[in-house]
């Protein structure tokens, strides 16, 4: 019995190297001013994912992730460690999308999948939200089993899954397709495999292949398992209503940056004014109270 | 009409503080409104559970009494409480960001396609003109939440969709009672009528719940002390100030292993990594392994009698002077400026 496994990877802002220019004027993240990684709790989905690969054979591992052409690279990081292949969901229209219209237009490309288990992680860092997963198990109509720690078997069509909570740990099951959010504090994710590395480096989606030099060799004509597929919103019948920055219910007002520049770290006396002036501005830029 | 709906949550037959936190919030900000409060239990044996909330200022609780909808499962409760918003339209639906809440609010969302902003640090209601659509909001819900691994704060809204969802964490707002004889009214929720077969297809097989442990882990506030701290009783000093700024405690290895806090409290290499938006160190020299364990802290300030202890280089604020006299000024200003 092989099961068909989708994984839910986003590429992500590094929010930990967050500098001046990382939102633009509309609130919406300036990817481009950031190092991108792959988002921290999906590399623990894919580690779930990979480990049903070798439990249950003739499994498949197929990374989906939304973003710009550059997210293609969480793909290929996936294909390193041990995913089959993966979809690229990208289109000016999903720009700017909150998690309600990237949920929708995930659900549409998932439509189009063959699918038994769909894993995510628990939350991306760059919004914390913690939000699309639960979401795309609804527009799919599924049941969602979030902050699962291990998933402990999929047997007769059922999958049973740790999870852990506040105040302890739970074991539920679910029958199949079912979505399944992932922790932190699950199994991190093996390394990349050296063979696989080089199996893959040269996979690529067209346009990526279309940006590259003239004279590139196109090489997936004999080896189809180097093209990375790219879906556009066209391609998922998407209403335009529903996505990105116009399909998305909440909407940023404002944002207010509460980075100190200064590196420098300012010196405080024990003097009782001294003090209660930095607890002021502390205050005042939503650090405390 | 069009109400505040706070969604509570229970534990061992009590609702939980999130929960009488948000209906709190929730009392002020319906009174902001103008509109009323009401609550949502769900759950088996609810007998007199309204008891516990009505002294929180709500004018309705909505119960839901059934076996089925214990323990917790996303789907039975999320049905009920989607054909609940549909009779009930509320503009404002509070949730604790909770395990629970945190599973629950973005399926509620996405059935009714109304926005959800998680986490919130802190909710007001104000106009928003929208310049390009030419259009003019008043008494929105102003959700505003640390983004970006807590480098910004945003303000979220949600014009035109209803309820404007929010979730919020434990011990942000306060909790405090309206009047302890308020009386609001009963509404009992024909569950049987709404659950169908497939809302009841996960099942939990089994529960372990634990007292609650130590997290430092998530906490957005930590204050840590260190060997500095003198004594398990110095560290009582920490407690005291964690608990008005709503902090969690950490400590150094040194003040581990020498009996000043438990195990579960130490960061660093060999204990945990945090990245709170804001990290006190008190009486920590600031060895490379305990800063390895906070150093991608949003903010770090340092309080230390050592003008030049290797701490103040992984800080933003440094503060010079001994604990003992620091840290009780730091609690009153805290609460001289706070309501
Ligand atoms: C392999 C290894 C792993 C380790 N892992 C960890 C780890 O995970 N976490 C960790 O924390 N450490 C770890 N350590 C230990 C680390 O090297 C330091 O020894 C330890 O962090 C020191 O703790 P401290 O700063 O509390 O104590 P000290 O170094 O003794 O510093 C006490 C500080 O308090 C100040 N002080 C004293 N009195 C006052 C006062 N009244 N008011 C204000 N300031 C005062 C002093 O100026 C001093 O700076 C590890 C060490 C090794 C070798
Ligand atoms: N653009 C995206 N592409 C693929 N997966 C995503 C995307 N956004 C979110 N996810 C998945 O949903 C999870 C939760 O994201 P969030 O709701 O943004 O915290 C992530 O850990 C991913 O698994």
């Amino acid at each position: 019995m092989g099961l068909k496994i989708i994984v839910l990877a986003k590429q992500v802002p590094d929010t930990r190297n967050v500098g001046k220019d990382a939102m633009k004027a509309d609130g919406t993240v300036n990817r481009g001013a950031l190092p991108a990684i792959f988002n921290p709790e999906d590399l623990n989905a894919l580690e779930q994912a990979l480990r049903l690969k070798d439990k249950y054979e003739g499994s498949t591992v197929s990374i989906l992730t939304m973003g710009p052409g550059r997210a293609a690279e969480i793909i290929r990081e996936g294909m390193y460690r041990g995913a089959d292949g993966g979809i690229l969901l990208t289109d000016r229209a999903f720009a700017g999308a909150d998690t309600l219209a990237t949920s929708y237009a995930i659900a549409l490309a998932i439509k189009n999948m063959d699918y038994d288990l769909i894993l995510a992680g628990r939350q991306a860092i760059d919004g914390d939200t913690a939000q699309v997963g639960p979401q795309v198990a609804e527009k799919l109509r599924i049941p969602q089993i979030t902050y699962a720690e291990s998933i402990n078997s999929v047997e007769k069509k059922t999958v049973n899954v740790l999870r852990r909570l506040e105040r302890g740990v739970e074991t539920v099951e679910s029958p199949l397709p079912c979505v399944v959010t992932v922790n932190g504090s699950a199994a991190d994710c093996r390394p990349r495999n050296a063979k696989l590395l080089m199996k893959y480096k040269h996979a690529h989606t067209v346009t990526e292949l279309q940006d590259s030099s003239e004279d590139y060799i196109d090489l997936t004509a004999d080896r189809p398992y180097l093209k990375i597929k790219e879906v556009s919103a066209a391609d998922v019948n998407a209403d335009l209503n529903w996505t990105g920055l116009s399909g998305s219910p909440t909407k940023v007002k404002s944002i207010q940056n509460v980075v100190f520049q200064a590196k420098e770290a300012r010196v405080l006396t024990a003097d009782a004014y001294e003090i209660e002036e930095l607890v002021k501005e502390l205050i005042d830029n939503h650090t405390i109270g | 009409m069009s109400n505040v709906f706070v969604i509570c949550e229970l534990e061992d037959g009590k609702v939980v503080d999130v929960s009488l936190e948000l209906l709190t919030k929730g009392r002020s900000l319906a009174n902001e409104l103008n509109c009323k409060l009401e609550a949502v239990v769900l759950g088996k044996d609810l007998k007199d559970i309204e008891k516990q909330i009505f002294p929180f200022g709500a004018d309705v609780v909505h119960v839901g009494d059934d076996e089925r909808l214990d323990p917790f499962t996303t789907l039975p409760h999320n049905a009920v409480i989607v054909e609940l918003f549909k009779k009930e339209k509320p503009q404002i639906c509070l949730l604790g960001a909770t395990t629970m809440g945190r599973d629950l609010g973005p399926r509620i969302s996405s059935e009714l396609f109304s926005g959800l902003t998680a986490d919130c640090t802190s909710l007001e209601i104000g106009p928003h003109t929208d310049k390009k659509a030419g259009k003019e909001y008043t008494d929105l819900l102003y959700q505003i939440r640390p983004a970006f691994g807590g480098n910004i704060v945003a303000t979220i809204i949600n014009p035109e969709c209803r309820p404007q969802m929010a979730t919020v964490r434990e011990g942000v707002m306060k909790q405090e009672i309206c009047d302890a004889n308020y009386k609001g009214k009963v509404k009992t929720i024909d569950v049987a009528s709404i659950l169908k077969p497939e809302h009841l297809v996960v099942k939990v097989i089994e529960r372990h719940m634990e007292k609650s442990k130590v997290n430092i882990k998530n906490a957005p506030i930590i204050v840590s002390g260190g060997y500095g701290m003198g004594s398990k009783d110095g560290f009582q000093l920490l407690y005291k100030l964690a608990e008005v700024l709503g902090a969690e405690v950490g400590a150094s290895r040194a003040a581990v292993d020498a009996g000043y806090a438990e195990h579960e409290r130490q960061v660093g290499q060999t204990g945990v990594t945090v990245r709170p938006k804001l990290y006190i160190a008190c009486g920590i020299s600031g060895q490379i392994q305990h800063t390895a364990g906070m150093e991608e802290s949003s903010m770090v300030i340092a309080i230390n009698n050592d003008p030049n202890a290797p701490i103040n280089n992984v800080a933003d604020y440094v503060i010079t002077g001994d604990v003992n006299d620091i840290i009780p000024k730091l609690i009153k200003a805290y609460k001289k400026n706070t309501k």
